[in-house]
């Protein structure tokens, strides 16, 4: 189990190192010169150039390249082009919000749809399993920002229990505030997520419940719930965690959406607005950080698999 | 200042709407005040403001954007003049300042009893430094070119600032208006402020808000409320919404006309119109044929009925305008009757032209609201008089270097922001590449008017000038709209240059 880590943990580092010099490319391969943007309409080409000098890209696209490098092995991401802070400290303050945001609303989804889904798979030849999985249709065809949207309109405009955007001003040193100005986006991701998270939990405890090793158990005397606890769900967990995996990845993504709409200060927004303003090291340390959590989201993934499944970690042992 | 027809307008619609709260405070005080003079306001409320400009860092000599001027100007930061709400520009930190014969040399005179937010009093020498930081090689502001014609600053006392010219410029306190008095012992001001204002800094959180609170020792009068806070919106729908909610007081600046339903007929907010500066303006490249020829573009400004346009995009509001001059400008006369909508006279004269079929041309239209619709109803307009126009759909990136620097277009939609920017028409190297030598003369001979009234006559000539010879097409001016909630008044309703000066802002009850 070690050496497979070890294995992975150096897979994870080439990805990470493969994907900044893409992201390095693609951004360079963009038309147009950053410092065109940052200076504005009515610039002098003096202006331009003293832009251009002030953030690096009258360099050589090869010493731009290593100078990035190297600071990229220094932890160093560089400054933002137009604010002139700290990417690494400006990510930091948004991870405040992003990852509490993500974080909570995958718990949500898990919390609803793991039992939801166990009771969908269980009644699947009942009327009550046929409501369940309809209602997780209707919750997969829901796109995010549409519930967003009618989430605001019902309980910030009708009813005025919640905010309907916006994050206080001294963030978590205001918990009050700022718990209820995630409340509303949390939801949001939960409800959307938790649909098609129950979907696969129904789909697997199906196959499960369908296989022989629970008519075994059941022979050898176990109860129906017995088998289904001792059995089912360990087995049926093993192909839903590497689905979560890649749903809890698509949060992070999915953030960007969710934080326009309710005006959150986290990564997506942080995103967009270095996209609109051509802030290169902005949007490289934005999707770094992102690729960064995605790698390491899908290799814990790949570590629980494999402690709910001995066969996996046989398979790496051989 | 004559109050022009829509200010007038707006403000009576202002009075009316908020006359009712305000007179139920005034008389619910004076009915439960003991001692002491009835307020109609609190001034130990706090304001929040809603607004789509975050600034990117705090220092407008290094690109932080609109954003900036709508939060800091007069607000944290004072300049040696102020642009009033109105247009106007009045002494702020200077008691007196005089003009050599010769209009080469500016002597100000700085107020007594100045203090930075840091408690450094205010001397010449903060001054120097504060127009050398916006003249400096590294600095991105605005007024860098406009201030390019200074030759020397000298601080011969602590209260004494000596400017001397390269040549006259008669918009010199103008465009000092546009610098902010920084404390020369603050070097690094993208994170933090020592200024002059109403306001201190208190906090400002990167994406979410900026609160600044009263400045204790401040020279002049204390703000009528308790400190302001600017929330700051990705997202428009997100801003009303919360307004609606009480979120924030007021917001900033409306950009689409959908959502003001949503508070025009809801007597728990204000919506009022002040004046702006933003021009919708087809540019034609003067240089090239067929529009090097002023008949044909007056011909085309006839054939386009503006009025039409303005009410399909913003309804009752926005101002139409007969040349690049909003009323805002000292030299703004009403310029709407030259090349006025007349499709028949504009067959005649593309004819005259030489152009009895029309021509076609390409229109480069950025892709952001409100220019493609723009672009679809010239296109229709023009049709009518045999013009064919393509339409070209570009970004803000492209613009930027296809028309703005490679002059590579017939013409272009664009939005010009900009208060006094006719001075664009003396350019001929600007990107329209309009060239009339007598504009030209008018408008760079205005800065070395004697006084401000000849300047003022001379640039109104320019403007009459080039409505004739329909230099440009101006489509309409934006609306500026304000909308609060009813019990806060006292904000500014034009928003020049972006500023939103915060201390007469007052919160009822």
């Amino acid at each position: 189990m070690l050496g497979y880590m070890m294995r992975r943990l150096v897979i994870l580092l080439l990805s990470l190192f493969i994907a900044a010099i893409v992201l390095f490319v693609l951004l360079r391969l963009l038309p147009g010169d950053p410092a065109g943007a940052l200076v504005g309409v009515g610039a002098t080409p003096e202006q331009i150039a003293a832009a251009q000098a002030q953030i690096g890209s009258d360099q050589p696209l090869g010493v731009q390249f290593i100078t990035y490098l190297g600071d990229l092995a220094r932890f160093d991401l560089g400054k933002s082009f137009v604010s002139r802070a700290s990417v690494l400290d400006e990510i930091s303050t948004r991870l405040s919000v992003t990852l509490p945001l993500a974080l909570t609303a995958f718990a949500l989804a898990l919390l609803i749809a793991v039992p939801m889904g166990i009771l969908a798979a269980v009644k699947s030849d009942r009327w009550s399993g046929l409501v369940l999985s309809v209602i997780s249709q209707i919750g997969i065809a829901v796109p995010v920002f549409w519930l967003g949207i009618l989430l605001v309109y019902e309980f910030a405009l009708n009813l005025r229990w919640l905010p309907s955007g916006g994050f206080p001003l001294r963030g978590y040193a205001d918990p009050g505030r700022a718990i209820e100005s995630m409340v509303l986006p949390v939801l949001t991701i939960a409800i959307v997520m938790s649909a098609s998270l129950m979907r696969y939990v129904r789909a697997s405890m199906l196959e499960v419940l369908n296989s022989d090793f629970i008519r075994t158990a059941r022979a050898l005397g176990d109860s129906y719930t017995g088998a289904l606890i001792r059995h089912g769900i360990r087995n049926a967990a093993v192909p839903v965690v590497a689905v979560l995996g890649i749903e809890l990845s698509t949060t992070f993504l999915g953030a960007v959406v969710v934080e326009q709409v309710f005006s959150l200060p986290g990564m997506g927004s942080m995103l967009l607005l270095g996209i609109q303003q051509r802030d290169y090291p902005n949007i490289q340390g934005v999707l770094l950080v992102t690729t960064l959590l995605v790698l390491l989201t899908g290799f814990l993934a790949d570590i629980i698999q494999r402690l709910l499944d001995p066969r996996l970690r046989h398979e790496a042992r051989r | 200042m004559k109050p022009t027809p829509h200010a007038r307008h707006a403000a009576s619609r202002l009075f009316s709407r908020s006359i009712v709260p305000a007179l139920t405070a005034v008389s619910a005080l004076s009915l439960t005040a003991t001692a002491g003079v009835a307020q109609d306001y609190d001034p130990t409320a706090a304001i929040t403001i809603g607004s789509l400009y975050e600034p990117q860092n705090l220092d407008n000599t290094g690109g932080a954007g609109q954003g900036i001027n709508e939060a800091f100007n007069g607000n944290v930061y004072e300049g040696l003049f102020v642009l009033t709400d109105d247009g106007d520009v009045a002494p702020k930190l200077v008691s007196d300042y005089t003009v050599s014969d010769d209009g080469l040399t500016y002597t100000f005179t700085l107020k007594d009893g100045i203090t930075f937010h840091s408690g450094d009093p205010l001397t010449a020498a903060d001054v120097k430094h504060s127009i050398e930081r916006v003249t400096a090689e590294n600095s991105a502001s605005s007024r860098k070119s406009s201030l390019a014609i200074i030759d020397s600053i000298d601080a011969p006392d602590d209260a004494t600032v000596v400017v001397t010219l390269k040549k006259p410029s008669i918009s010199l306190p103008y465009n000092l208006s546009y610098v902010w008095i920084v404390n020369d012992a603050a070097t690094d001001i993208t994170a933090s402020e020592d200024g002059t204002g109403p306001y201190t800094l208190q906090e400002w959180r990167r994406g979410s808000a900026l609160a600044m609170v009263p400045f204790e020792g401040y020279w002049g009068d204390a703000p009528t409320n308790d400190g302001v806070m600017f929330q700051y919106f990705t997202d428009a729908t997100a801003q009303n919404n919360a307004l609606l909610t009480g979120a924030v007081d007021i917001i900033t600046s409306v950009q689409s006309p959908d959502a003001l339903s949503l508070f025009t007929d809801n007597p728990d907010f204000t919506v009022s119109e002040g004046a702006s500066t933003t021009k919708e303006l087809m540019a034609y490249n003067d240089r090239i044929e067929p529009f090097n020829n002023p008949t044909v573009r007056a011909a085309l400004a006839r054939a386009v009925d503006n009025e039409k346009l303005l009410g399909a995009i913003w309804g009752d509001y926005g101002t139409l305008i007969g040349s690049f001059v909003p009323p805002t400008d000292p030299w703004y006369v009403d310029l709407t009757g030259v090349n006025a909508y007349d499709p028949d006279s504009a067959k005649a004269m593309l004819a005259e032209a030489g152009y009895p079929d029309g021509f076609s041309f390409t229109l480069d239209t950025p892709d952001y609201d409100p220019h493609p619709i723009v672009a679809q109803f010239l296109q229709n307009e023009l049709a009518k008089v045999g013009v064919d126009v393509s339409i070209n759909i570009i970004t803000a990136n492209e613009w930027y270097t296809k028309i703005y620097k490679a002059h590579d277009f017939d013409a272009t939609l664009q939005e010009h922001v900009n208060h006094r920017d006719i001075v664009f028409y003396g350019n001929p190297d600007f990107y329209w590449g309009y060239d009339n030598p007598e504009v030209t003369q008018l408008i760079s001979g205005s800065e070395s008017a004697a006084t401000i009234d000849e300047q003022t006559a001379m640039l109104t000539e320019a403007n009459k000038i080039i409505a004739e010879d329909a230099a440009s097409m101006w489509l309409y001016l934006y609306p500026q709209i304000v909308v609060s909630t009813s019990n806060v008044t006292g904000y500014p309703l034009n928003g020049l240059n972006s500023q939103f000066f915060a201390a007469d802002i007052k919160k009822a009850d």
